[in-house]
């Protein structure tokens, strides 16, 4: 139970997920979506919807949509916010539309998948955005292994780290086999 | 070096894949595959580096971009 992204023979990318592969990917990937949906900070105004200018200035509250949405400027709050305001909803909005590419062409029963490239570019986005929430709720720090060698045997967070960790090797074969394209 | 007095600096952290942030470097960038890799090693090691220089709106965009990717960017005046 351990699926990997492969270059085809066509240049498509494939991988097969196995039935609780597929279930976790479904429900992590769903999960995020949630997670970008709520409290999206977009203008109800509709001039500032359709120029994609946000409300929202401050740093988000949630470290994980922090993560997802940094500062701009590390030391100028006002420039921070004016560049929130044009960027974020955008950003926003293509993380959702990568995850739910990611969750189409995951579909409901497990199968082999193939991907288009910019299918696999938003597979790539939306596996690489869930580690960042994943890390940043579990205290992912740079010695996985360390991390994992210091938790007690019943740590609640085992079984998310468990995922972060296929989550790694998932995104690690899609980048190897973009690599290797042309 | 003409008048480009903005930088975009990419940070370290502890999730991003260093293949997935050399792989970023020269999707964006088009940067060589030895220099996205210098760059990300230069990151991965120093905690930080710039990877990019120009106007103030360039390097707006750009960070924008990193964002996108997930990358940990933020942008200053050249010091």
């Amino acid at each position: 139970m351990a699926a990997s992204f492969r270059r085809g023979r066509k240049g498509d990318l494939t991988v097969t997920f196995g039935i609780d592969e597929h279930r976790v990917l479904q429900m992590m990937l769903g999960d995020m979506l949630k997670l970008l949906q709520a409290d999206d900070g977009v203008e109800e105004d509709p001039l500032a919807q359709a120029l994609g200018i946000g409300t929202a200035t401050e740093t988000p509250a949630d470290p994980a949509l922090a993560r997802l949405f940094p500062d701009g400027y590390v030391d100028d709050a006002e420039a921070s916010a004016d560049f929130r305001r044009y960027t974020e909803p955008g950003l926003r909005s293509a993380k959702r539309d990568a995850l739910e590419t990611a969750l189409a062409t995951l579909g409901d029963e497990p199968h082999k998948i193939v991907l288009s490239p910019q299918e696999a570019q938003a597979w790539l986005g939306a596996l690489n955005d869930t580690r960042l929430v994943l890390g940043e709720r579990l205290g992912v720090v740079e010695d996985f292994e360390d991390l994992l060698a210091s938790l007690e045997e019943d740590d609640p967070r085992l079984p998310l780290l468990w995922v972060y960790d296929r989550l790694t090797f998932l995104q690690e074969s899609l980048v190897q086999a973009l690599w290797e394209g042309p | 070096m003409p008048d480009k007095p903005w930088v975009t600096i990419v940070w370290n952290d502890p999730v991003n894949l260093m293949s997935y942030v050399a792989y970023v470097f020269q999707k964006h960038f088009g940067y060589t595959k030895e220099k996205s890799a210098k760059l990300m090693l230069d990151v991965h090691e120093k905690g930080r580096a710039v990877v990019s220089n120009g106007t103030r709106e360039e390097m707006e965009r750009d960070v924008e971009a990193m964002h996108g990717y997930g990358l940990w960017a933020t942008l200053q005046h050249d010091e």
